[in-house]
């Protein structure tokens, strides 16, 4: 049992990925670039979402082909109190959290006793449900969606403001998702999600409550995504069913675990920049660009065959001295 | 309303017998192998394409193309497997779904660089049929009668040929049927190019009377999942009945309301089965 509470601060590989972040992160006010903030605006959210579905991929070892389902629903739940009851964006970000928590308390109630590929089939269900229901749906536009008056962007300092604030916002979110993994990771609760992963049953005789610390584990995973979302749909200014519930998108975010390490703090981190660096390669240079998702494809194949623990778990597996850095 | 109710059951039964076909594809691969296979709907969308180019350039009749196509699957099947599935077998789910998706990224990547996404369709025609009310093309007609037979086929592959029966042991116990003798590696290719092999011949007779492009095929996987678990993971001969049951649901949705409400309906009934019955709505119960 490792030492917990604030203990953590005074380890380096707690400061690695947060400082990692940050140092990024920070770049665009520092250059004032829009392109930049732009560029890492992408980053810092693929980096928030893996490392959110680590917490059930990586930790808890479900996998989850719905992760996507929790930032399209808090998208758009945020997107109609923005635009329907006009709420400050602060309000529909916690409306958007709050959907998305509820859907994953129910999911982790119901369908979470599912194991293995059948919960892997039903997230993928669960998650083309909910992309045909908001589809017919009349209050959040149904096929055609919603989109925000321009106005809207008034209320703080104009469009460009705007593009700052959700910003800031979002690196918020990725060094808060990055803190908060690195806290159960580390914590009793984490040490159950791991034992869940290797084996459920044995865990359940141990005396960890696994239903409960699973449904746990899938609502923590769920809550920022949910946030993202509404970040994500405000700065668009419009929001559809194909952008909210990408089953595309579900599937990249496993892959940037995958890439990175799944179960390490640091892995999600990595293999999300990575993936987002190579994809804005393969689509800017000529060669590639057409074929960007049989390369990306072939990526992928070489590292499940390959390198399955990912780069993070590669490089502690062979550097064991690095361990106590790279969590 | 009866009239109309007959019409959209029949189109809906027929073309729920060509998803079966599809569907028992991917449960046998459920079954035998144990990998969800997400590379299916790439390989449906490609046996439309190698159809497509059999018919218009070697000016094959498609009835007569789809055996080729068919071929065509299997061997792709046994090249997935050997590249992709083999190594990862016995690792955790998540590695082979993700070696199966990649291999969607690639197949569907390149095929998008050589057919971009426009719609093809196959200039073919059998007339119709018509039967009081209902008035049926032909070209499904002959697809629902190739899928029985294409059911009965496999039927009695598994169940009464002795390579059937080790495709049945492997998938009832890969380490008793191994102690057994059975050259398990050999069963779990040929059950892949199998599962393939349904998927390119679903594949080929969708694409003699509906228009598609590369990117069909992610639909029609989505339908394969909900028919297999309606049929049972693992049960080919549930697939067929979880094929019709799914059609009749596609016949039957718009005529009740909008057809858009058809999908939120068929994965909401996929998700309670998966929760109530994981075995299918015709599998024993668990």
């Amino acid at each position: 049992m490792r030492r917990r509470g604030w203990g953590m601060l005074a380890r380096p590989s707690f400061w690695v990925p947060v400082l990692l972040i940050f140092g990024i992160g920070i770049l665009p006010p520092i250059t004032g670039s829009a392109t930049l903030r732009e560029n890492l605006f992408l980053l810092l959210e693929y980096v928030a979402l893996a490392s959110s579905l680590n917490i059930l991929l990586g930790y808890t070892g479900y996998v989850s082909f719905g992760h996507i389902v929790f930032f399209g629903i808090g998208g758009y739940v945020g997107f109609w109190c923005l635009s329907v009851l006009h709420l400050s964006l602060a309000l529909a970000a916690l409306a958007g959290a709050a959907a998305a928590a509820v859907l994953a308390l129910v999911i982790g109630v119901s369908v979470l006793r599912l194991r293995g590929a059948y919960f892997a089939l039903a997230t993928l269900g669960i998650n083309e449900a909910m992309s045909a229901f908001v589809s017919n749906f009349g209050p959040f536009g149904g096929s055609v969606g919603m989109s925000l008056n321009f106005s809207v962007y008034q209320d703080y300092g104009g469009a460009g403001n705007a593009l700052w604030l959700t910003y800031y916002a979002m690196l918020g979110l990725a060094l808060l998702v990055v803190v908060m993994s690195y806290v159960v990771k580390t914590s009793r609760f984490g040490l159950g999600l791991f034992s869940i992963r290797e084996d459920e049953d044995a865990a359940v005789v141990m005396g960890v409550p696994a239903p409960r610390a699973k449904t746990i584990a899938l609502v923590l995973s769920a809550i920022v995504p949910g946030v993202i979302g509404v970040l994500f749909f405000f700065k668009q200014g419009t929001i559809e069913p194909p952008n909210a519930f990408s089953l595309q998108s579900s599937i990249e975010i496993i892959v940037m675990v995958m890439l990175g390490g799944f179960g390490t703090v640091l892995g999600p981190v990595i293999g999300a920049a990575g993936y987002e660096r190579l994809r804005g390669f393969l689509l800017t240079s000529d060669p590639f660009k057409s074929l960007q998702l049989t390369i990306a494809g072939i990526v992928l194949l070489l590292i499940i065959l390959f390198v399955p623990s990912g780069a993070i778990g590669w490089i502690r597996r062979r550097l064991p001295r690095l361990r106590a850095v790279l969590e | 309303m009866v009239d109309q109710l007959v019409a959209s059951l029949v189109d809906g039964l027929l073309i729920g017998l060509v998803y079966g076909v599809a569907a028992m594809g991917l449960t046998l691969i459920w079954g035998v192998v144990e990998v969800i296979n997400l590379a299916h709907g790439a390989i449906i969308a490609l046996a439309m394409f190698g159809l497509y180019y059999l018919v218009s350039w070697a000016g094959l009749n498609p009835y007569i193309a789809l055996p080729f196509v068919a071929l065509g699957g299997l061997l792709l099947g046994y090249v997935v497997y050997a590249i992709a599935v083999q190594r990862v077998i016995d690792a955790p789910p998540l590695a082979s779904l993700l070696a199966t998706f990649a291999v969607n990224m690639i197949i569907i990547g390149t095929a998008t660089t050589i057919f971009t996404t426009s719609p093809y369709s196959i200039t073919f025609g059998l007339g119709s049929l018509s039967a009081g009310p209902v008035t049926v093309p032909a070209t499904r007609i002959v697809a629902s009668f190739a899928s029985v037979a294409v059911a009965a086929g496999l039927y009695f592959f598994l169940y009464r040929s002795g390579t059937g029966r080790s495709i049945r042991a492997v998938a009832n116990n890969r380490a008793a049927a191994e102690l057994m003798g059975i050259p398990s590696g050999r069963v779990l290719a040929l059950s892949f190019g199998i599962g393939t092999m349904l998927a390119a011949a679903a594949g080929a007779l969708i694409a003699t009377f509906f228009p598609f492009t590369i990117l069909s095929g992610e639909s029609y996987q989505l339908k394969s999942f909900v028919i297999v678990v309606l049929g049972g993971l693992g049960n080919p001969m549930g697939a067929l009945l979880g094929g019709l049951v799914l059609g009749i649901l596609e016949g039957l949705v718009p005529v009740f309301t909008s057809p858009s409400w058809t999908p939120v309906i068929e994965f909401l009934l996929f998700v309670a089965i998966l929760l109530v019955r994981p075995s299918g709505l015709f599998g024993q119960r668990t």
